[in-house]
């Protein structure tokens, strides 16, 4: 079946200038808006710069310890409140840590939205961190980490991120280790909130039935006088280091029926030129249909696993660009020389135009799916601010898809991706 | 939210259901197939998602390249679940493409290839898949409480199906399942979305009028027997961390106390939406046992309860992870005590219409995406009717304090229930 148009879209029903509201609040918060009044409900999410990179190494976890506390009690509620006011109404609400920022993302029915705003203030200004709930969540953080030393696909990803970043803040996970997480105190939550939570490079989204003025007003009203001066400036990453040669570690967990691996590279900015002929070359090599080139290669013709598949992140510094499979113990090296065959190929020579039309469309395709949420919209709006891509980005997006050519793949697959200049990280029995 | 569908049976058996909504370009089709895990005998278990698994490997008109290459090309998701009670095929699509997900679907109800090759390669796949599972002790308990809920019922045994069958089933049994169970007398068509209901339905009418209803079906019927006492167990493996899974057996979906179970679950570990894709779930941190077992005895680390909806009677089941510094044994009296609280004492009238209000807005959430749409239509269908998912929120409302409490008295009891816990080796001083 060869049913080939060409792509399009219709640009006038994405988000764009037309009907995205973006104002900047005096106190430098970014506030973004798109109606949709074909739903009952208003999502919001957003961020601030203060993520993982923001945290000493002996104390990893801090920033993902204080966003995870910010909702035990407030000023101007108890815990027992903040949950009660929005679980009444059927709304949720949460804080958590990555990298270079914290964020938050909730919804509620359109009538309940400044119950949801006001929480979300207090719980970034007015946090009081009760002893008793840190302790607790302390507890459910040692717990995730027992589970995490247990899970292979996790301990491969930490094994990785370690070879792949050394001497590079990426390095280092963001729900740190447990003998970091017993050294943080309360007093270290309180600080790390007075110091990094701010308005200042903070910035709102909101998409459902709610007017941008209204929005707008909501959101002046409980987060217009907010100021914080000590609020330190954005933090850059270096370059990841490059490789020169196959980095190999095996994590024992014994008594595991299967082994995870993740094996790959530091890969592009999600700012950089070469993230777009990256996304569209990763689509070719591990996602296109059921999971690309390596899906074929590994599942379907070996039928050695049932999930093997690369992926490109999107980050603001050099994230990973990394190929995951989960195997039998025993067909571990050979789906790791399968994998090393599909980069050799992948580096070798262009993608055939005909992949790089499928890889072009399905991008295309899918837009409109991942924006028909709300919650789908916020995330997108939020992609405009913080990789500044502008409010007309969606509306460019096909052209921007199209413009890549086959060469542009194979040079940009070149510079990130070599199968003897990998970190091969596995985990398993 | 809920508008009036279009509901249609042709002349061999199959149903249809439509929904146009408009809000955006894309159009999600569903084919249901009353068949699952239920459906299977020892020797044979996990066929079902097999077989599944083996209706992506292509038909004469659509090879297995091709098929998948097809729809991707168009950004659209498809895939496929296989349930306790069954097993449904969807593609969610930009609107102008969806013809093809109609015509691959009829397609491969009759004429998937079944190639041996793929038999071999995909039973690896299969295997890797159970392993995966298998690395999980949540998935280990779960698989030792449910064989040890069902003796007779096939809800015995894990969907996936157990390794020694994994191993030696063979294509023709595979097949023979598919010619069995993949008809459209057997089968219900749901579709929502940015069409034209008239013109759809002519599509459909077009693809699949000619094919003839199929052979009726035998089913296996082996009621469970009632449980005659408790059952404790224990599973042991790696790690640290201690888990908790208590289950009970409960009445079907259709049954009069599925919408008290349903407000009982809810008051006691949270609100379940019916949200599979997208709008997500609700925290739980007001709920009878979470604010008893984690918050103010720190007797567990987090947990949450499940009822699934389904044919024959099931379970409804709490899981906890207990905490580090907490005995297990005193974990369950914490719980013991909160199930008891609701079994003295009927619960009020506005915690009622809160776990109601709550359900709303799931559902408010989980509209926004038209492919769960889609999938209520069907979903329903495989265990009652759609009314079941359009008077969802009203039967729960109008539940009475006293069902509640009564469901309590019925259903919670310990000789109804399985007890199991997973020990791990490498906890220290803390195990029970």
């Amino acid at each position: 079946m060869n049913n080939q148009q060409p792509a399009s879209l219709k640009t006038s029903s994405l988000p764009g200038p037309q009907d995205i509201s973006r104002q900047v609040l005096e106190n430098g918060i970014t506030l973004l808006v798109r109606p949709n009044f074909n739903t009952l409900s208003v999502s919001v999410a957003g961020y601030l710069l203060a993520g993982s990179l923001y945290e000493p190494v002996e104390k990893l976890g801090l920033a993902d310890f204080t966003a995870s506390t910010l909702m035990r009690g407030t000023e101007k509620r108890s815990f027992e409140d903040i949950y009660n006011n929005l679980e009444s109404i059927g709304a949720s609400l949460s804080f958590s840590g990555g990298t270079h920022t914290s964020g938050f993302s909730g919804k509620s029915l359109a009538d309940d939205l400044e119950t949801l705003l006001s929480i979300l203030a207090e719980g970034l200004r007015f946090p009081v961190f009760p002893e008793a709930h840190a302790e607790r969540i302390r507890s459910q953080h040692l717990t995730g980490l027992d589970l995490r030393a247990q899970d292979t696909s996790e301990m491969a990803e930490l094994v990785f991120d370690e070879l792949t970043y050394q001497d590079h803040p990426y390095q280092y996970p963001g729900d740190g280790f447990p003998e970091t997480i017993a050294k943080i105190s309360r007093e270290d939550l309180i600080q790390f909130h007075e110091n990094h939570y701010g308005p200042r490079q903070m910035v709102i989204a909101l998409a459902g039935a709610v007017e941008p003025e209204h929005a707008h007003s909501l959101v002046q009203e409980v987060l217009g006088d907010w100021s914080n001066p000590s609020q330190p400036e954005e933090i850059t990453v270096p370059p990841a280091p490059s490789l020169e040669k196959i980095i190999k570690r095996h994590f024992t967990i014994p008594e595991k029926s299967q082994s995870d691996l993740v094996m790959g590279a530091a890969g592009p900015s999600r700012c950089s030129p070469d993230f777009f002929p990256a996304i569209l070359g990763n689509n070719v090599l591990g996602q296109f249909g059921m999971m690309g080139r390596i899906g074929d290669a590994v599942r379907t013709k070996a039928g050695l696993a049932y999930y093997a598949y690369s992926s490109v992140s999107s980050s603001i510094g050099p994230g990973p660009w990394t190929v995951s499979a989960g195997v039998n113990p025993d067909n571990l090296e050979k789906t790791i020389q399968l994998i090393r065959g599909e980069i050799q190929k992948f580096i070798a020579e262009p993608v055939q135009e005909e992949e790089l039309q499928d890889s072009k469309s399905s991008y295309i395709g899918k837009l409109p799916l991942a924006l028909e949420s709300n919650a789908g919209v916020t995330s997108a709006l939020l992609n405009l601010e913080r990789y500044q891509l502008g409010l007309d980005y969606y509306q460019r997006y096909q052209d921007l898809i199209h413009e890549v050519t086959r060469d542009q793949v194979l040079e940009i697959a070149r510079k990130y991706l070599h199968p003897d200049r990998l970190v091969i990280a596995t985990a398993g029995p | 939210m809920l508008k009036p569908i279009e509901t249609i049976q042709l002349s061999n058996g199959l149903q249809i259901k439509l929904k146009e909504i408009h809000t955006a370009p894309i159009v999600s089709h569903w084919v249901w197939y009353r068949v699952g895990s239920r459906d299977e005998i020892p020797g044979k278990t996990g066929i079902s998602h097999w077989v599944e698994h083996l209706q992506f490997k292509g038909t004469p008109r659509f090879p297995m390249e091709e098929l998948d290459k097809s729809i991707s090309r168009t950004g659209g998701i498809w895939n496929a679940l296989t349930y306790l009670d069954w097993t449904t095929y969807f593609e969610t699509m930009p609107a102008d493409k969806i013809d093809l997900a109609l015509e691959l679907e009829a397609d491969r109800m009759l004429n998937s290839n079944f190639d041996p090759q793929e038999v071999v390669s995909e039973r690896t796949v299969v295997i890797s898949e159970r392993q995966g599972n298998e690395n999980h002790p949540g998935f280990l308990l779960k698989e030792a409480v449910r064989a040890a809920a069902f003796r007779v019922h096939p809800y015995h045994h894990e969907i996936i199906g157990d390794l020694a069958d994994l191993q030696t089933m063979q294509r023709d049994d595979l097949y023979r399942h598919y010619q069995t169970y993949y008809q459209p007398h057997n089968a219900l068509i749901a579709v929502a979305g940015d069409f034209d209901t008239d013109t759809m339905l002519e599509k459909i009418k077009a693809l699949y009028g000619d094919y003839s209803p199929g052979d009726p079906i035998t089913r296996h019927n082996r009621p469970e027997p009632p449980q005659r006492g408790e059952h404790r167990l224990f599973v042991e493996g790696p790690g640290e961390t201690r888990l908790v899974n208590i289950a009970y057996h409960t009445p079907p979906a259709s049954h009069p106390d599925f919408f008290p179970l349903m407000i009982l679950d809810s008051l006691l570990t949270g609100p379940q939406g019916l949200n599979l894709f997208g709008g997500g779930g609700m925290s739980n941190k007001t709920s009878r046992l979470y604010r008893k077992m984690v918050e103010e005895k720190d007797a567990a680390i987090d947990l949450y309860g499940g009822l699934p909806a389904t044919i024959d009677p099931f379970l409804y089941s709490v899981h906890f992870i207990v905490h580090p510094a907490y005995d297990t044994s005193a974990a369950l009296e914490v719980y013991e005590g909160e199930i008891q609280r609701l079994q003295e004492n009927p619960p009020t009238r506005e915690e009622i219409q809160r776990a109601a209000k709550q359900t709303r807005a799931l559902f408010a959430y989980g509209g926004e995406s038209i492919t769960n749409q889609a999938f209520w239509l069907g979903f329903a269908e495989m265990f009652a009717s759609y009314d079941w998912v359009t008077k969802y929120t009203d039967n729960l409302a109008a539940v009475e304090p006293e069902d509640v409490q009564r469901v309590a008295q019925t259903y919670l009891q310990p000789k109804n229930r399985v007890i199991g816990t997973y020990l791990p080796h490498n906890k220290g001083s803390n195990s029970p």
